[in-house]
This record gives structure tokens, C-alpha cells and sequence, in this order.
């Protein structure tokens, strides 16, 4: 590996000074899970590497009836062994109980997930169904950004050199609501997706009809995508084979996916196809109260 | 070159300190600066499991951190598993059960285990199974290597 | 000789499960492996490797990573000594050129594949080397690269090297194309035989480079003294030839080179070859220091042995009561950049366990812009299978016969004719139909309408040549015994086991290590299921050399004569006066009395090409929406002859079984269109994890092999060559569909499933 310094702040003020004074030159550390192995891998080489896990904030995990607040660092197995997030937000333990093996689970972070920006990436399509926000913080001040406006291009977001991720926020659940992601790899655990898919789920009162719906793929265009027009689509229709694969069909259409060594263009158009049925369906489930 | 920092930690129940460049993963630190060797090197990065410690009570890949992110903390290798000449459930298992082949994996899969056992002490075999999947062995088919853990937890629910 | 006479139901040793000397180290993290060694004043090397396929050397400027401090030393091509192309053998794993091993550890004019070595630095810490290898300047002429055995074969295809040898593993071949050679096999008329057959089927199938993937990457410490005396402490399937190939490479003496092999984490025949020696060596000569050098795994996967991708072509020809009567097989597989691929095993392995009168092989070793294709477990056998069986499973249900049945009417029995040309050496083939045939999995019902059922049966052939061991009797009763065989997986335990059934002591008696190449006479590697074999059948010979001379012992303290002295089960008699007996434990310690400790070596050389046979049966779930494959159930039925260790010998059929899992789903090299490597990790080289395998059962068969003194087979093997086959059957069960294509990843599955039900709308 190249040669670098490293610092563990134990304040948010001293993180953003040293963003703000060493900029692109400088990276933040959570879980390393990406940035040590892009080191590694030289492709990745700052100066200054700050280790992100020390800092009060980031590192923080509230949640409560406006709902859930992750810090940046905190790691995925804190998340999915957290009994409250799993009882409200299992859309989230299913996104993070599959990210690597557990090893890995035990120091990624969702912050770093979402910083990396992969199109693979496995937290962000629920983060975004879920209308999750991304704070952020400079010296220049504070900006909440939805997360679905947050990666721009493969690794690159829409942060500025100089701006630390703080937390994400997620809205507490409505009533009757429900959500799932599901991906597909070709083995059964460490594996990056070929795609993958969430979806969230409003329904009405009789639980037969969607008041509304939000759906998300990944690993089928250069960034995760929000497919709006998939989940407008479900909005006052009724629960039905044919409502749900007609939203999974536009999301099929939205993705923009290529070949490479983890999968085709075929294969992936009809994995999000499938695996955006089978969100949809779960998320239903979970919405009427019955465990998937 | 960047200065070497250093680095106080508990390993395997003693305190020890060391000196160590941070581009030094934690793995590099055990093997090369402590001469820990029974922590394995299979991939360097994250894929295989081989170089499995326990840090703070959770079970990472060594190679994924680096020596000085382990400033204040307290970390179990392979070496600390026995203690005073007595074997873990899950070494024993592992001997007797034949539940290595070339011995590379093992020691991973030994922490990984344990970390597993510290966690869910009767873990089914689909529990085991979904635990190790971040370690890799190329020689057993896993068949023994999970009989093994079963056993072992098996045994040291009894006692 | 007093050879003890030795009955199935005498064994006191062979059979039981003792647990092995090496284990305790290993789970204590203290077993020295190629990465545990340590030298004081070691320094670390580091290798720059060819980003390119194909392409000419223009030039390369090292003045810049000289520079950088903390390096002691780079090195190029041209700091080696030039290495003329020469044929050399390898007993019996055929012949190797050895001007292209050392062009393959160190590229000179041209590079041959993404990871070609050509250049080495030394320095202080494996960091700086790493930086300075990427400081080097190379100037590159692009080349053509030829990635698959179609496009090498193809009239017009760019020619990979001017000149070439035809590559020999096992056997000569002839070149044939420019970029190919070929060998040919065959037996009776075809034309006759298809004029014969009720069905003709005609298929094409084809198949990925996979790799090894043992965990442990390739590291090794060399250290050349001012003695011209160069020690090396690596982990090696074979100490000898890496011995002979460091020596002829850097044209020093053999005698001048010591291999010293450490334990070794995973080889399956991909650390049989030397890889990165010579610049190890060579930067140890410039700097007077050992040099460690540890490749990264993407340079594992980009430039260690491989395993041939194939192109197979199969036309069968079959009468309607189920005899197979014409087969015509055209077997392409790579080479990669030097010719020498596993093309004759796969001839031999494609088809030997059936009896089919007219048959033709025509078999290529095709060079391509990859790596140096090497030994990977049954090398070139599963390639085979995953056609020849798939073709079986189609002619016995043309035939509307049982799978069984149908191999059961072709079977290859002892003393029939195989395609090379010589007989089959005893086995019982018919007993393994049977024993399958009555297992419970064979008839239990599947449940789900995506699940089915496949089979597949193998028949291959462990070497045997040359071994050789010593064995040290010592005054208190304990045994030393060093073999020339590195240990894999508990070969020092079942080496022991039977020196100990042999002695007639107990194998707690017996220590038994691997000698380094100075301690220990020549011995072939651990490669080809040989070593429990062959290295114990000489292990066995010797036993009786040592229980002749302790007679002749016994014989001094009793004052007779040496002849009257009989040995059974560790307990010496006088043949004239049944009552006086002495145990082996006396007569060791008696041993001063009469001449001091015996040591003896033995240099043996056991017959090759005994048959040992296997079948999987294996149960899957598909899913047709994703493609995805799930294992449901496995079992492998596998004749051993003699299992010594049972459990090593579960563990050999289960792990070989796993391996042939990942290479028929998920294992398989994805290059880009300029030759790029694009998924050298073990993220994205798929293996199989614990989670993606049901526990494998096992049934051991024993019909003994005659040509060893305990009946053992080689085992080590086999079970690798079915599961490609087996799973690509059940598919078909499951889904109806036929897939042509390894690995049988989802995607491919995904696509062949829309294809007919495209096909029937
Ligand atoms: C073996 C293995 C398997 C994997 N499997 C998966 C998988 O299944 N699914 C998946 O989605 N990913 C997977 N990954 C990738 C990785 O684990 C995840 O992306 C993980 O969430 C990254 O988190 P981290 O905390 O390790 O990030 P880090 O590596 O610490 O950081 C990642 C990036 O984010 C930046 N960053 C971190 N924190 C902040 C912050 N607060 N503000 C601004 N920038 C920040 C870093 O500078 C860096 O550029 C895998 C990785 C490995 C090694």
C-alpha cells in the first residue's frame, strides 16, 4: 500500500477541520471494508486517512416515533441486531445482514455503502423507498440531501471534497405500510449483486389496494436507481398479479444494465423483473402484518 | 514515510504494545510485527476468512484494519484459544473430527466459530453454516468442518 | 523374504482413524507454512506483471524503482542466464520444455497473458517493493490476443509464438496448427460403427479456465549464499522438480539446491510447478540477502496454473438394446501460453470406462494469451465428462433405458481393452452399479416441480513412479519414517499408518515427516492420487528391507541363522522353536547389541494407470425465474480399493465433490476482449461457501488393487470429475433443458429456459 498518515478524531468540529484543510487529499475510514481494499488495490491513495469511528455522531443509532437515525460508521451487524429496527424497518436487516459474510458485516458501515457509491451497492435502493435523507456537514455548513439524489456516477456522489456524511435519517413507518429488499447473487452469501431491488409499500384500510408505492434497483445502471414512474404506477391500484408485474415491468425498463463478469444484460433485466415482483409481494406482506 | 505509531492493545488476554506504519493492516501487525503467524493471509481483502481475529468482541477480517485502528482494543487470535495447554471444545472438535485438511483455513474458521458459539451457543447447522459462509476452504467440502462445530458446541453445551 | 502375509481382516492399523501429527499445530496456529517462515535480514520481493495479453517487450526503464529508497534490487529478463528450449522429463507426468519455464517465470521479448511476470524488486518491507515495481516503465507493442481455443485453432488466427514444442503432458503430440498440436487415440472402424447404430446424437459443449483456489497464494523465501548454494523454504507439491527446474533455469547443479518444503495450504496440482523461484533467486544473488516473495491472489489467479477452458465436440452412436457402438470426439482444450496442456488425461478420461468398439479421439492442445495451463485435480477430466456423460444420460433415455442400465450394458471390466491401448488393471466396476443402484438415494422421491436428479460415473487412473522414502529404527522402538511426498492433507498420517501395519507396530511408534531434497532420495509430486499409493507401496517394500535386516538382528542375539528367523505382526519367531519370540520392541532396544540403529532407503517405482472408479448422484432445485441452481442432496460412491484412513479418505471424496460443484455453477475466468483478467478475486472467482453445499455423503467401496500390498487405490482425485456432469443431468431432469455450457451459471440457465419456452410457444 502507499504511504499515508492517519488520525482517529473524537469530534465532529476536529473531523470537519481536517476535511476542510486537507480536502480531496484526505479520506474518512469507517468500516475500511471498501477504502482498504481500494488502497489495496491503488486505487484509491489519500494522504490522510481520519478515522471515522471515534466521532460521537457518526457513530450514534436513534430511533423514535419521528424515526430512525443511523450514524454514518455504524456497522451493519449494529443495525441488524438492533430488535427495534428489525421490528420496524426489516427492509433494512434484509438489505444489511447480506452485505459481505459476517466478518464484513461486523465493519461496514451504511454511511461508507453510500459514500462508495457502487451500483451494487445493498443498502441504498432500501434507503431510498424508505425516503431516507443523508445529513451532511462542512465547514461550510449542513445539507440534507434525499438519498436517492446522492450517488451521481459509479463511486462518485454528490458530496463536495470538504463534506463529511453524518448520519441517515429514515421517516417512521406509515400505517399499513411495508417494505423488502431482495437481491440476486449466484452464490448464497459474499457476492455482489447482479441486481437487486427494494420496494415500500402504502396500502389502504381494507389492505387491498396500494395507496402508494416506492421502488428502487440496483446493479443495472451506473448508479442505484429510484424508479419513480414503477412506483406511481402501483398508487390507487388493487392488489393483483397484474398491477404488481406491470410496476416490475417499468422497473425492468428503467434499469440500464451491461454485461460483465457478474452477469448479462438478459439475465439482469429479468432479475429485476422477478426480483421487484417478489419485493413488491413481500413488502405487501409486511404491510398486512405477516412475516416474511 | 510516515511515522510509525504506537500502539497499545490487549491480545489474546495480555497487554501488548507495538510500533507500526499505518498502512500496516491489522493481519500485517500480527504476523509480521508480533510474529503471530497463526493468523492467515488467503485473499487480503475480506473474501476468504482466513485471517479472522475477534476485535472488541466482533469478528472482522484482520486485513480489513488497519494495525492502528486497534489502539485501546482488545483482540482474540487463534493463539489465545487453548489455555494452558488445554484445547478449546472446538480445536479438539476440529482434531478429532478431522475437520481440516491442509490446516490453512483453520485457524479462520476456529475464531469464526467461536465467535459464533460466544454468540449462539447451539447454533443448527443451517446457523453454521450461514456464520462460516465468509470463510473460504478449498479442501473439506465443509462436511466435516461443520460436524466439527456442531460437535464442539454440542460438547460444550454439556459441561 | 519373511513377507508377512496380510488378509483384509488382519489389518490392525488400516481402517482405524488416528489423528494425525500435524494436526495439533495447525489448530493451534503454530504449523510453519510458506508464509510462516522468517530469516533474520530477509527483505521482500514484489513482481511487475504484463497489464497486456499479448504484446512485444520494446523496453523497460527500472532506473526510477532502483531509486526509490529502501529497494535493494530489481531485476529483469536479462539478469538471467539464457535458457535454451529442451525437452526434459517427468516420469510420469510427460515432458517439459524447459526453456518455456523459464520464459514463463520471466518474460524476456514477449508476454504471453495478463500477469506475465518481467520484472522483480527487493526491498525492505513488501510496501516499497510494491511501489517500486510500479515505478518501472515498460514499453509495450501490442499484439493480437487469442483468448479461446476456436479463435486459436481458426485459419488467419494470430500466431502466439514463432516457434514452439509440442507440448507432452503424458504423452508426445504433434504440432499440428500453428497455435496447436494434436494427439489421436482410437480404436476400431468408425464408419462401421455409425453404419451400426439406431441413434446418432451429435453435441457441442464448452467450458471456462478455472482455477485451483487453494487458500494459501504461493510464497517462497530463497536464499543463494556465496557458495553458489541456493536454499528455498516454500510450499511445493514437489520439492524435486522444483529443485531440478530452479537448477536448470539459473544453470546451477542440482546438487546445489535444496528444497525444503513447508506445509503446504492447498495445492490440487497447481503447486507443482515453480512460478516465482528464479526471480526470488536472483534478487537474493544481487543482494546477498533471503528474499521472500508472496503473490497477492490476483496475481494467483492471473498467473498460477490454471485449468484449461475446452471445446468439445461429440458425435455417439448407439444401438436400440443400449450398446454403445461408435463414439467420434474432438477435445480442445488450452494450453495456454506454452504447449503442454492436460489434453491426453482428458482423452483418456473421456470415455475409458465404457467398452465402445469403434471409437476415434482427436485431441488439441491449443495455445491461447493465458496462463501456463497445470494439473488441477483429475486434470482435463471433468472437462470431459461434463460431454461424454451428458451424451450417456441422452442415449439412455433415446434408448428409454435406465441410466444405470444403460452404463451397466457398456461397462468397462477388468482386462478389457482401454483406448490407449493397454488392458484394464483389476477392478470391480459392476459391484458400483449395483452398490448405486440399491442406494436409497437412487430411488427416493423428489418433491417440487423445479427439483431433479442426475448422475455421473467416472473411471480414472492414479500414477504410481517413482517415490522414495527412508525408514530410521531406533534403540528405544520408535520409527522415523521420511518420505520425498509433500503432505497435502494427511498423507505423513496414512504413510505412517502403513508403515506401522507393515512392522506389525503401532502407529503411535511411528513418526513420519516429509523430506527436504537433501534428506530424502528423488520422489515425484504429490500430484495424479500417487501418493498413498505409490509412496506407500514403497514404503511397504521397505518395511520388508527393515524386517529383513532386524531378523538378521535377532538372528545375531539368538546364534542362529538369519533365515530361521520369521517375522508376524511386530513379533520375531525362531521357525524351528515356535517359543522363542521376541517383540519388535525388544529387539529395537537390543539394537547397540548388534551393529547400532538401523536406517534403510528405498527408491521404488510402482506401476501407473490404476483404475479407480466413482459415482455422483445429486439432487437440485431450479429456479426458473433467476436461473439459480441450489444442491439439495449429494452422494458420492467412490472405490477405493483399500481405505486406510477413512476419514481422509470422506474428506478427499467430499472436498473433490465441492470442487466439482464450484466448476460446474459458479467457477470460470471472465476475460474482456483484450485478454484482461476481470475477476481475479476470490470475491468474484466464485468457490463455493459452507452455505452453498448440503453435507456430501459418502460410500466407500473396497475392491482391492492387487498391485499394492494393502489393495489401496489412489482416491485423491476422482470425485472432482463428476459433479459437473451429475448437476448438468439433474438440470435436465428438473427443467428439461441441456446445458452445453461450464459453468452452469444462473444466467446461462436463466437464458436456456427462455429459449424453450420460446421454442414451445
Ligand atoms: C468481502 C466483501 C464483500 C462485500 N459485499 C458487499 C455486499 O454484499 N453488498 C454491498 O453493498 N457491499 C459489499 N461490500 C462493499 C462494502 O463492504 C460496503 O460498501 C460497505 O458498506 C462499506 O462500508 P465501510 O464502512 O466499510 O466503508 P469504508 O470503506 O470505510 O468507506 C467507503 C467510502 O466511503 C467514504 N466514507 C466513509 N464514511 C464517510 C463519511 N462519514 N462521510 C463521507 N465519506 C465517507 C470513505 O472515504 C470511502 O471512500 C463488500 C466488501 C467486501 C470487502
Amino acid at each position: 500500500m502507499h504511504d499515508f498518515e492517519y488520525c482517529a478524531p473524537d469530534s465532529l468540529k476536529e473531523a470537519i477541520g481536517l476535511m476542510a484543510t486537507h480536502k480531496s487529499s484526505a479520506r474518512l475510514l469507517a468500516g475500511g471494508t471498501d477504502l482498504i481494499v481500494l488502497m489495496r488495490a491503488r486505487r484509491k491513495r489519500p494522504e490522510l486517512v481520519i478515522d471515522a469511528k471515534h466521532i460521537p455522531e457518526l457513530t450514534e443509532l436513534k430511533i423514535n416515533q419521528e424515526g430512525l437515525s443511523i450514524g454514518a460508521s455504524v456497522s451493519c451487524r449494529t443495525i441488524y441486531e438492533n430488535d427495534q429496527i428489525a421490528e420496524s424497518y426489516p427492509a433494512l436487516v434484509d438489505s444489511t445482514s447480506l452485505v459481505g459474510g459476517i466478518q464484513v458485516q461486523g465493519r461496514a458501515s451504511i454511511g461508507g455503502n453510500l459514500c462508495n457509491a457502487a451500483p451494487s451497492a445493498d443498502s441504498i435502493p432500501t434507503l431510498m423507498v424508505l425516503g431516507a435523507i443523508a445529513n451532511v456537514v462542512s465547514d461550510r455548513g449542513e445539507r440534507q440531501i434525499p438519498v436517492e439524489e446522492f450517488c451521481v456516477a459509479p463511486g462518485q456522489t454528490v458530496l463536495e471534497d470538504d463534506e463529511i456524511l453524518v448520519n441517515v435519517t429514515v421517516p417512521a413507518p406509515a400505517a399499513n405500510s411495508g417494505a423488502r429488499f431482495l437481491r440476486f447473487i449466484p452464490r448464497n452469501e459474499m457476492d455482489i449483486a447482479v441486481a437487486n431491488s427494494a420496494a415500500y409499500v402504502e396500502l389502504d384500510e381494507t389492505g387491498k389496494n396500494f395507496r402508494s408505492a416506492r421502488i428502487a434497483i440496483g446493479a443495472v445502471a451506473p448508479t442505484p436507481l429510484f424508479v419513480e414512474d414503477a412506483g406511481a404506477a402501483l398508487t390507487g391500484k388493487p392488489i393483483s398479479e397484474e398491477s404488481i408485474l406491470n410496476a416490475a415491468v417499468i422497473a425492468r425498463d428503467a434499469a440500464r444494465p451491461i454485461n460483465d463478469m457478474r452477469g448479462t444484460v438478459e439475465h439482469r433485466l429479468q432479475l429485476v423483473e422477478t426480483l421487484t415482483k417478489r419485493v413488491l409481494n413481500d413488502a405487501v406482506k409486511r404491510a398486512i402484518g405477516e412475516k416474511v | 514515510m510516515s511515522k510509525r505509531s504506537h500502539i497499545t492493545t490487549t491480545i489474546n488476554n495480555e497487554s501488548v504494545d507495538f510500533l507500526c506504519e499505518p498502512r500496516q493492516s491489522l493481519l500485517e501487525v500480527l504476523r509480521d510485527v508480533l510474529y503471530l503467524t497463526g493468523t492467515k493471509e488467503g485473499c487480503n481483502d475480506g473474501n476468504c476468512g482466513a485471517c479472522s481475529v475477534i476485535m472488541d468482541g466482533v469478528l472482522v477480517d484482520s486485513c480489513c484494519v488497519l494495525g492502528v485502528e486497534a489502539e485501546g482494543s482488545k483482540i482474540e487470535t487463534v493463539e489465545g484459544l487453548s489455555s494452558k495447554g488445554e484445547l478449546h471444545p472446538l480445536q479438539k472438535a476440529f482434531l478429532e473430527q478431522t475437520g481440516m485438511q491442509c490446516g490453512i483455513c483453520t485457524p479462520g474458521f476456529l475464531i469464526a466459530a467461536k465467535a459464533l458459539i460466544d454468540k449462539n451457543p447451539r447454533p443448527s447447522e443451517q446457523e453454521i453454516r450461514h456464520w462460516l459462509a465468509g470463510n473460504l476452504c478449498r479442501c473439506t467440502g465443509y462436511d466435516k468442518l461443520v460436524r466439527s462445530v456442531m460437535t464442539a458446541a454440542e460438547s460444550m453445551a454439556e459441561v | 523374504m519373511n513377507k508377512p502375509e496380510q488378509t483384509k481382516s488382519e489389518f490392525r492399523v488400516l481402517g482405524t482413524r488416528p489423528i494425525r501429527p500435524d494436526g495439533l499445530d495447525k489448530i493451534t496456529g503454530r504449523a510453519c507454512f510458506s508464509d510462516d517462515f522468517h530469516l533474520p535480514n530477509m527483505i521482500h520481493g514484489k513482481i511487475l506483471r504484463s497489464p497486456h495479453a499479448h504484446a512485444k517487450i520494446k523496453s523497460i526503464d527500472t532506473s526510477a524503482a532502483a531509486a526509490l529508497p529502501g529497494v535493494h534490487a530489481v531485476v529483469t529478463g536479462d539478469d538471467f542466464p539464457k535458457v535454451e528450449n529442451k525437452l526434459i522429463s517427468q516420469g510420469a507426468a510427460g515432458m517439459i520444455n524447459i526453456g518455456e519455464v523459464a520464459d514463463n517465470c520471466i518474460a524476456r521479448d514477449k508476454v504471453l497473458y495478463d500477469g506475465h511476470a518481467l520484472a522483480g524488486v527487493a526491498a525492505d518491507n513488501p510496501h516499497i517493493a510494491e511501489e517500486a515495481v510500479n515505478l518501472i516503465k515498460v514499453e509495450y507493442e501490442l499484439l493480437p490476443p487469442v483468448m479461446d481455443v476456436r479463435t486459436a485453432m481458426a485459419d488467419g488466427a494470430p500466431v502466439i509464438h514463432d516457434d514452439f514444442y509440442p507440448g507432452a503432458f503424458i504423452l508426445p503430440t504433434e504440432k499440428f496448427l500453428p497455435n496447436a498440436t494434436r494427439m489421436q487415440l482410437g480404436s476400431g472402424d468408425l464408419e462401421k460403427g455409425f453404419a451400426e447404430a439406431d441413434i446418432i446424437l451429435e453435441r457441442e459443449y464448452t467450458s471456462e479456465t478455472i482455477h485451483q483456489g487453494y487458500i494459501e497464494s504461493h510464497i517462497t523465501t530463497v536464499n543463494w549464499d556465496d557458495n553458489n548454494y541456493i536454499t528455498v523454504w516454500t510450499a511445493t507439491q514437489g520439492a524435486f522438480g522444483l529443485r531440478d527446474h530452479l537448477a536448470d533455469v539459473l544453470l546451477v547443479p542440482m546438487a546445489n539446491v535444496k528444497v525444503v518444503p513447508l506445509e503446504v495450504g492447498g495445492g490440487f496440482g497447481g503447486k507443482e510447478r515453480m512460478y516465482m523461484e528464479p526471480i526470488a533467486a536472483m534478487l537474493s544473488h544481487k543482494t546477498q540477502r533471503p528474499v521472500k516473495i508472496a503473490l497477492r491472489r490476483d496475481e494467483v489467479l492471473r498467473a498460477t496454473g490454471p485449468s484449461s477452458g475446452t471445446y468439445v465436440k461429440l458425435k455417439f452412436g448407439v444401438k436400440k438394446d443400449g450398446t454403445l457402438v461408435a463414439a467420434d470426439l474432438h477435445l480442445a482444450y488450452e494450453a495456454g501460453a506454452y504447449a503442454g496442456g492436460p489434453i491426453f488425461l482428458g482423452a483418456i478420461a473421456s470415455t475409458s470406462r465404457y467398452n465402445i468398439a469403434n471409437i476415434q479421439i482427436n485431441g488439441f492442445d491449443v495455445i491461447v494469451n493465458k496462463p501456463t495451463m497445470r494439473p488441477y485435480r483429475a486434470p482435463g477430466a471433468a472437462q470431459a465428462l461434463f460431454a461424454v456423460e451428458q451424451m450417456i444420460d441422452e442415449l439412455a433415455s433415446e434408448c428409454g433405458m435406465d441410466v444405470v442400465d444403460f452404463r451397466m450394458k457398456n461397462l468397462t471390466k477388468t482386462g478389457d481393452l482401454l483406448v490407449p491401448g493397454f488392458p484394464c488393471a483389476p477392478i470391480d466396476t459392476v459391484k458400483m452399479m449395483e452398490t448405486v443402484k440399491a442406494h436409497p438415494h437412487y430411488t427416493a422421491p423428489l418433491n417440487g416441480e423445479n427439483q431433479g436428479r442426475g448422475m455421473a460415473y467416472t473411471m480414472w487412473f492414479n500414477l504410481g513412479d517413482i517415490s522414495s522414502a527412508q525408514i530410521s529404527v531406533n534403540p528405544d522402538g520408535s520409527v522415523q519414517l521420511i518420505t520425498g511426498s509433500p503432505d497435502l492433507s494427511g498423507s505423513r498420517m496414512t504413510f505412517a499408518m502403513q508403515a506401522a501395519e507393515a512392522l506389525g507396530i503401532d502407529v503411535e511408534n511411528v513418526s513420519a515427516s516429509v523430506g527436504d531434497t537433501d534428506a530424502v532420495g528423488f520422489s515425484l509430486p504429490t500430484v495424479g492420487s500417487r501418493t498413498s499409493y505409490a509412496t506407500g507401496a514403497v514404503i511397504c517394500d521397505l518395511v520388508q528391507d527393515v524386517l529383513e535386516k532386524m531378523c538378521a538382528r535377532v538372528a545375531l542375539l539368538w546364534e542362529i541363522d538369519a533365515e530361521l528367523v520369521s517375522v508376524e505382526k511386530g513379533v520375531f519367531s525362531n521357525k524351528e522353536d515356535s517359543k522363542l519370540t521376541m517383540s519388535f520392541q525388544e529387539a529395537c532396544e537390543k539394537l547397540h547389541e548388534t551393529g547400532g540403529p538401523i536406517t534403510v532407503h528405498m527408491t521404488g517405482s510402482p506401476q501407473s494407470f490404476i483404475p479407480g472408479t466413482c459415482v455422483h448422484l445429486v439432487d437440485v432445485d431450479v429456479d426458473p425465474e433467476t436461473g439459480k441452481v441450489d444442491i439439495l442432496r449429494y452422494t458420492v460412491f467412490q472405490d477405493v480399493g483399500k481405505a486406510i484412513h477413512p476419514d481422509y479418505v470422506e474428506g478427499q471424496m467430499q472436498g473433490a465433490a465441492v470442487q466439482g460443484i464450484g466448476m460446474a455453477l459458479n467457477e470460470g475466468y471472465y476475460y474482456d476482449a483484450e485478454g484482461h483478467l476481470k475477476n481475479a478475486s476470490l470475491l468474484d472467482y466464485r468457490m463455493p461457501t459452507a452455505l452453498d453445499i448440503p453435507m456430501i455423503e459418502t460410500v466407500i467401496l473396497e475392491s482391492p488393487n492387487p498391485l499394492h500390498p494393502f489393495g489401496v487405490r489412489g482416491c485423491g482425485e476422482h470425485s472432482i470429475i463428476p459433479p459437473a456432469a451429475a448437476i448438468a443431468n439433474a438440470i435436465h431432469n428438473a427443467v428439461d433443458v441441456r446445458l452445453n455450457s461450464m459453468p452452469m451459471a444462473p444466467h446461462k440457465v436463466c437464458a436456456a429456459i427462455k429459449q424453450k419456452q420460446a421454442a414451445e410457444s
